[in-house]
């Protein structure tokens, strides 16, 4: 094919990255291009507009739409608080007076003659935006954000869950197919980013919760654990909102997989410094995938041009990642790459390759089932 | 080349249109097909296809139709790119194509959120309106949906719809309610999915009496356009309207938003069209055509519509979380475990299985390597596929709200107005698209899937998509109808054959009916179809063979019960398929009886190769 390219997940010891820090809604930018940035220092702020509350005065006041001007205490664009008197009415009789109360503390934004509806709105909230990662403005989108550049390590995760959080590298296993035990897991992590091996139980994450570390980066977990954490069955792999109390990240996939040795390896080496993680991830519309980065520290930071990865035909000799069953989870280098189409178990036509074990074994693979570990 | 730029418009042309590239870029993948006028028919000749790329690091969206159309000039032969460029129109007989046109579902297609005043009322039609102009609807706001008004408010604040359709009153009737929900819009500040800094396309197409209200509230926080009501009265539905206005919104607004269709706007030659209005398209025309009341399903990476045609009414729905890659995870979550493991014709534990499907999730692009992974994966396609139907069943109802006439004859078969047209003793024609379906190793693999997911009752026909070319073929037709029709005929549409399903259920081994089957060389097969078996009887593509049943009395074939049926059946790539295992279809509860049962199922019909099945 004239310009194909296989996917993979970055594994990388050097890099340039920019992240482009976004506000929901316009605020403003509080740095400027040049500065340097840690990665847990407000980069824009904005105000999110405070709740609504639609309060139909003509039905409670039992009066036509068009009247309740006459019967309003507080106009529209007045501050509010709550139970202020917003509206009465003025009967005759005394007994018969109705007040109506303000339900929040805010102001009066709105009101409708043809609905007979208030609307009152909640005080904005501030939202401050983090830089995130530690390194330099790059960028200025006025009223909208920055774009931070950081010369770092980075190792992309095939899946994640939790948000955005930061903490010291940790590496609580010897290798990479040592599975994450409670025992592992000791009061000092609490803060820590936890690199385990092949897997993660569900009695280890009740234990990350007890303790208190930020985050915890393993090869896999069973679906069923991660069912468990959550409280439902995720449908649609768009994450990066949930609470459970840690950031979680997966570098292999789901089941017992070994972590990588080079992204063990690599992880191993940078522990006791401070990485930025994130578990967003979203396979659909735009891919996100979870990642870690560990910046390098502000002397060697020097200006410099943001590597984008460029893919390019998978050849032979390229370490590769089996990501598919019967073989899932296995490494190796290509070895060959047949040109033909081939005929797979299923009976369907492929394109295959050969991939060849550190034992010497070799097996023909979809070239889709294959990922090909990137950065070297 | 002129084209217009509405949707609604037909384009013209100063040229002729013998040589058509088109491409559909969908959520995995952008395939692109060439069509060539061969003497005087038009024949799909060449096909490639390359990743989509509306995503990092490529995050535009011609890469990879390019990509795609490289392919197919490798494949071809034919010169039809000059560096970025498609070379338009031919400049011989190698070089170059007269038109190129496109449809699109990449970027999670187009997503929209529906209001309306009464739930089930101008709710449903503003969501039928939305979903028949290939929208995804991601929720629908009504006067009277349970929500309280700040919840409201605060829904249409989270989502991040790329356009909401507004409807709600008859034209004439109250205000009230419509003007209150475009004051929760107007409160809510509702925003695009992309970009920051554009107007959220909003369509009014509700009472005409509150046109000048919902102008004042709305006009100038959304990118307001207003269309006729698309319920005038209660009795009748005006959807037309609103769909070419959405289509309109979705070129101007949501496509130039999404990263690299700008320059995909300027490359086709026709508007490019969303890929389930294309397919709808396709689907309507087939049943016009051939006077078949069908449904048509096209299963996705991430989504599955259905799309029906009942006494020439057109329905589509789409399921955004029902899909093969993607979505996979999501039909585990819905069908539940259970109903995926009774189509697995072996045993395998809970958690291995939960496992690979969340691998399959975040990695959608794997296929199955070995024969128990295909078939692990047409059990979830079966899932997929009847909840899919389930949903549009649902939807695809006459109009609710309705006053009916009712005769003393009435009195006894009491039905609410709404009820669904979606009716199988009707149903003539099933035809399955996408991967999964277009793709399946052996074609009654395709075959066997609709029929397990669908239950057709009676006799009805089954087809597919050859190579999943039907979006195209929809754009086309905009454009070009006899091409479009050519192709559709002699290269897309592979008939499977005829499923004969009995209606009841008697205990296994004994008697649904007896059968006399006259081949067209006159050769006739006498034999009785037994309760529990699946027969694959050899009638061949475009042939014809005359199927004479009577079934025992506590049997329908779609006539009454015990009354015998005699009548043409049409054969296909698979066959004429007797399906004896009763309507409803069960299965054992028990583990090693089901495991039985459909291994008998799959062997009767050589579902998978033996040696390893």
């Amino acid at each position: 094919m004239a310009h194909s390219y296989t996917p993979g997940l970055t594994v990388t010891e050097q890099t340039v990255i920019r992240r482009r820090r976004q506000l929901p809604l316009p605020g403003a930018v509080l740095v400027a291009v040049g500065d340097t940035v840690q990665s847990n220092q407000p980069v824009a702020r904005a105000e999110l507009p405070g709740k609504v509350y639609p309060l139909n005065l003509a039905n409670q006041l039992g009066v036509a739409p068009d009247e309740i001007k006459d019967y309003l205490i507080k106009k529209e664009g007045e501050p509010v608080r709550k139970d202020d008197i917003l509206a009465e009415n003025k009967p005759l009789i005394k007994w018969f007076k109705t007040e109506i109360k303000s339900p929040i503390t805010g102001t009066v934004e709105s009101l409708s003659t043809i609905t007979g509806q208030v609307l009152l709105r909640e005080p904005p909230r501030v939202l401050e935006l983090l830089a995130y990662v530690d390194g330099t403005v790059v960028e200025v989108h006025p009223r909208q954000g920055v774009t931070v550049e950081a010369r770092c390590s980075l190792v992309q995760g095939i899946f994640g869950i939790g948000g955005e959080t930061f903490g010291v590298l940790v590496t609580a296993v010897a290798k990479p197919d040592e599975a994450l035990t409670p025992a592992h897991l000791t009061a000092d992590m609490k803060g820590k980013i936890v690199v385990g091996g092949s897997f993660l139980s569900a009695e280890t994450m009740a234990r990350a919760k007890e303790v208190g570390v930020a985050g915890l980066v393993v090869g896999g977990i069973h679906d069923k654990d991660l069912r468990a954490l959550l409280g439902y069955d995720l449908g649609v792999a768009i994450t990066g909102t949930e609470q459970v109390g840690f950031t979680l990240i997966l570098t292999e996939g789901f089941g017992t997989i070994p972590m990588a040795q080079k992204t063990f390896a690599l992880l191993s080496a940078h522990a006791g410094e401070k990485a930025a993680i994130s578990g967003a991830t979203q396979i659909r519309a735009g891919v996100i995938r979870p990642e870690i980065i560990i910046a390098k520290s502000a002397g060697a930071a020097q200006p410099g041009v943001a590597v984008t990865p460029q893919r390019e035909g998978i050849r032979i000799g390229d370490p590769v990642r089996i990501i598919r069953d019967p073989l899932f989870g296995k490494i190796g280098e290509v070895s060959a790459l047949p040109a033909d189409l081939q005929k797979i178990p299923t009976e369907s036509e492929a394109r295959v390759l050969e991939v060849r074990f550190p034992d010497g074994q070799v097996a023909v693979i979809p070239r889709t089932n294959i990922e090909v570990i990137e950065g070297l | 080349m002129s084209a217009s730029t509405h949707a609604s418009e037909k384009p013209t042309f100063d040229h002729p249109l013998n040589v058509i590239v088109a491409t559909d870029c969908g959520s995995t993948t952008t395939k692109a097909i060439l069509i060539e006028k061969v003497g005087d028919e038009y024949r799909q000749t060449f096909r490639g296809e390359a990743p989509t790329t509306v995503e990092a690091p490529f995050e535009d969206v011609t890469r990879g139709v390019l990509n795609a159309i490289a392919e197919i000039e490798e494949l071809s032969g034919r010169r039809i790119l000059d560096g970025e460029k498609i070379i338009t129109p031919c400049r011989d007989a190698k070089t170059g194509v007269d038109i190129y046109i496109s449809t699109s579902s990449a970027g999670g297609g187009l997503q929209m959120m529906v209001t309306g005043v009464v739930q089930n009322m101008t709710g449903e039609s503003a969501q039928r309106a939305a979903l028949g102009a290939g929208a995804i609807v991601i929720d629908v706001l009504a006067s009277n949906d349970g929500r309280l008004p700040h919840e409201k408010i605060e829904r249409i604040r989270t989502m991040r719809p790329d356009m909401i359709l507004m409807s709600g009153g008859t034209d004439g009737g109250a205000v009230t309610h419509v003007v209150e929900m475009a004051e929760y819009i107007a409160a809510a500040e509702p925003r695009p999915r992309f970009g920051a800094t554009y107007k959220l396309p909003l369509i009014y197409a509700g009472n005409k009496e509150a046109q000048p209200q919902v102008r004042k509230i709305l006009g100038e926080k959304a990118a307001l356009e207003v269309t006729e009501n698309i319920r005038p009265v209660l009795e009748k539905e005006n959807l037309a309207p609103a769909r070419n206005k959405i289509h309109d919104l979705f070129l101007e607004h949501v496509m130039q938003q999404a990263p690299g269709y700008r320059k995909l706007i300027d490359m086709t030659g026709a508007p490019i069209m969303p890929t389930p209005a294309a397919v709808g398209l396709i689907m309507e025309t087939i049943a016009k055509r051939e006077h078949l009341n069908l449904i048509g399903v096209d299963i996705g990476g991430a989504t599955t519509d259905v799309f029906s045609v009942f006494d020439g009414v057109f329905n589509r729905t789409v399921s955004a979380n029902l899909g093969m890659s993607y979505s996979i995870s999501n039909v585990l979550a819905e069908a539940g475990l259970a109903n995926i493991m009774r189509w697995v014709p072996f045993n395998i534990d809970e958690q291995t299985l939960r496992n690979r499907i969340k691998n399959k999730m975040v990695r959608p692009t794997t296929i199955p390597q070995t024969l128990d992974e295909l078939q692990i994966e047409q059990a979830i396609a079966r899932e997929a596929l009847r909840l899919a139907l389930i949903h549009h069943k649902s939807l695809a109802t006459g109009l609710k709200g309705v006053q009916q006439e009712r005769t003393i004859s009435d009195a006894f078969e009491q039905q609410a107005s709404g009820k669904s047209l979606v009716d199988m003793l009707k149903l003539d024609l099933i035809v399955g698209s996408g991967g999964i379906l277009s793709h399946a190793p052996r074609r009654i693999q395709s075959m066997l899937m609709m029929v397990d997911a669908y239950e057709p009752l009676g006799f009805t026909m089954l087809s597919v998509d050859s190579i999943f070319m039907m979006p195209h073929l929809g754009v086309l037709s905009t454009i070009n109808e006899n091409a479009a029709t050519d192709v559709f005929v002699r290269d897309c549409m592979v008939y499977l054959g005829t499923c004969v399903a009995p209606i009841g259920r008697l205990k296994d081994g004994e008697r649904l009916a007896e059968y006399e089957l006259t081949f067209p060389d006159g050769r006739v097969v006498k034999d009785q179809l037994k309760m529990g078996e699946v027969r694959l009887l050899p009638l061949g593509l475009n042939q014809k063979a005359r199927l004479a049943m009577q079934p025992v009395k506590t049997v329908n074939l779609g006539q009454g019960m015990g009354t015998p049926v005699s009548r043409e059946v049409q054969g296909g790539v698979v066959g004429l398929l007797l399906d004896g295992r009763g309507r409803p279809l069960q299965l054992p509860a028990d583990e090693p009886a089901r495991v039985a049962a459909l291994t008998k199922w799959f062997e009767s019909v050589d579902l998978y190769p033996r040696s390893q099945g």
